[in-house]
């Protein structure tokens, strides 16, 4: 196990400032106001730290993208909606480390020159929040948050927000939109939100495991950072692993990993039966089938290649007694559900898709169904303002494709496959 | 039904006004405020809301509508909400919706006849890897079985 991020992770009561300090919470300070906000910024782009929250975006580039100039307030929002299916990574930091990650709001804040920081926590994470929340008042008490920050100057306020349920509350813009009081909307990008972001004002958001990373590269340099992964994907990532797997949980791995070692190493394989198929970065990323990810290692080149996209690293194991359809129809349903609304190719094209997926899994499906599923999908991908529903369109079109024999078994014996136990109950059927 | 704070909610909210540039910025952290004291968010405590923004009502009201944790309605005393989206469906979801159904004589939707359950079925609460899981109002309850379950139902005031 790699320990840029989980080190302290196991340590009992963390989170009280007491402790984090024994471990060497907030050591990273010193150097780091010892340094120019435009060098921190440097060192970050040096590391090649890259967006954890899916997207994969250069961090240090993200940053240098703030004006400095407009004399409007800058602001820092760290996003802690993690909704995604699959994902609970950030869960686990906010829980076992909440003060690695206000050391990295810290410090994040005073490179972009921000003196506001919010943490827009999903509404179901109360005691996360709550937690937090104790965090940052005993930080301020300590002098590590407020006015004059260890007397060096620099003024930084941490609020933590909490969103009220709504999954597209985790895409950037519509996260902005929520923090200002409205409906969580996504936004048109340009403007970006760096330009003009929370109340029009310049906005870096980053997701709570890239913010926690920070700490380690401004102690140990950027070079330090990339003795970790490989030339395009440095540092470490979380991955969490659930499904049918012996060993679900939390893992720091290096990026780059062979998937195969780490799912038997460090996962324990699956649950006995044969693997089928994994879906590596969220349940909106192009699922793989079990030969597909062998060979594939954990870095963002590597997904591609492979087809996929690494996205938050939620990893999905699922063995061969799932069903294809009944798991697309599954992933619909959530899409379906979790649709903002705004654009129509979205709102409709997700709620016809689960309807589709529902009546060829009960056996009630039509000849040019699964052409009609690869056609909304096209309707849908790249037509929106966000890319939600391109986060289903990937998922319809990797199915159908890794597993178009299962979708057809669905037409022809119009029933399940899955839910017949012997021949016999085919013929009868 | 008139809706007012208590005292000592209506003293909090200054300070919540005091972390944003803007009023309308302090609606989720408000109407959270208005659900913790009344359970949900009636038409009326929207207005209240509204006045204390400088919205409209219905600026009030289409966040609420918007939000799927903002309750427009009474629920029961424990809000159950078991996880069925895909992940904990692989880890036996189907078997834990049936068998809260059973104990708390509730269909999901419904609140139980003596008040004291609501149950719904959500999705991703962001804790796959300890699936099956369901939430009771503020709490995470983590790899569930029958026997826990138990335990967790008898356990609630």
């Amino acid at each position: 196990m790699t320990f840029v991020l989980t080190k302290n992770c196991e340590v009992q009561n963390m989170p009280q400032l007491e402790v984090a300090r024994k471990h060497g919470a907030y050591a990273s300070l010193e150097k780091l106001f010892a340094r120019q906000p435009k060098d921190i910024i440097e060192e970050v782009k040096t590391s090649g730290l890259r967006g954890r929250g899916g997207a994969g975006f250069p961090t240090g580039m993200k940053w240098s993208f703030v004006p400095q100039n407009t004399g409007k307030p800058i602001y820092l929002v760290v996003n802690a909606d993690e909704s995604e299916p699959g994902t609970f990574k950030d869960r686990f930091l906010l829980e076992r480390d909440p003060h690695l990650l206000i050391e990295g709001i810290i410090a994040a804040s005073y490179a972009i020159g921000s003196h506001t920081a919010y943490v827009y926590f999903r509404g179901e994470f109360y005691r996360q929040w709550e937690l937090f929340e104790k965090a940052c008042a005993e930080a301020r008490a300590a002098g590590l948050i407020g006015k004059n920050i260890l007397g060096k100057g620099y003024d930084l306020e941490i609020y933590a927000h909490r969103g009220a349920g709504a999954y597209i509350c985790g895409e950037e813009t519509a996260l902005l939109s929520s923090l200002e009081g409205g409906r969580g909307y996504p936004r048109i990008k340009p403007p970006f939100p760096a330009i003009e972001g929370l109340f029009a004002c310049p906005t870096i958001v980053n997701n709570v495991e890239t913010i926690c990373a920070v700490p380690y590269i401004v102690r140990e340099g950027g070079a330090g950072y990339r003795k970790f992964g490989t030339e395009k994907s440095s540092g470490t990532k979380l991955f969490s692993v659930c499904g049918h797997v012996k060993k679900p949980g939390v893992y720091e791995v290096p990026l780059g990993t062979p998937f195969k070692s780490f799912f038997k190493d460090y996962c324990g394989g699956t649950n006995g039966r044969p693997l089928k198929a994994v879906i590596v970065g969220g349940s909106s990323v192009p699922v793989l089938t079990a030969e597909q990810v062998m060979t594939m290692t954990l870095d963002y080149e590597a997904a591609q290649i492979a087809g996929t996209l690494l996205g938050s690293g939620g990893m999905i194991i699922v063995d061969d007694s799932v069903c294809a359809v009944e798991a697309l129809a599954d992933l619909a349903r959530f899409y379906a559900h979790e649709s903002c609304g705004q654009c129509t190719p979205c709102r409709e094209g997700t709620g016809w898709s689960k309807k589709i997926l529902d009546r060829l899994e009960a056996g009630r499906g039509e000849d040019s169904d699964i052409s009609l599923l690869l056609q909304l999908a096209d309707n849908m991908g790249g037509k929106t303002i966000c890319t939600f529903a391109d986060a289903l369109a990937m998922p319809i079109r990797s199915w159908i494709k890794c597993f178009r024999t299962e979708f057809e078994d669905h037409l022809r014996l119009k029933t399940c496959p899955m839910k017949i136990g012997t021949l016999n109950s085919i013929r009868s059927s | 039904m008139k809706f007012q704070f208590t005292k000592e909610r209506e003293a909090k909210l200054p300070n919540i006004f005091a972390k944003y540039p803007t009023k309308r910025a302090a609606m989720l952290p408000i109407l959270w405020l208005v659900q913790e004291q009344e359970g949900w968010i009636s038409e009326e405590a929207m207005q209240v809301v509204a006045a204390k923004l400088e919205l409209a009502p219905g600026a009030v009201q289409e966040v609420v509508s918007f939000y799927t944790m903002f309750n427009r309605k009474p629920l029961g005393q424990h809000h159950i909400q078991v996880c069925n989206n895909f992940c904990c469906r692989l880890r036996g979801a189907d078997w834990l919706v049936d068998y809260v159904k059973q104990k708390t004589g509730c269909k999901v939707g419904e609140t139980s006849s003596d008040g004291r359950f609501h149950l719904s079925t959500v999705e991703c609460l962001a804790s796959c890897g300890t699936a099956p899981m369901m939430q009771i109002n503020n709490d995470y309850y983590e790899n569930l079985t029958p026997e826990k379950v138990d335990k967790i139902l008898k356990d609630l005031t």
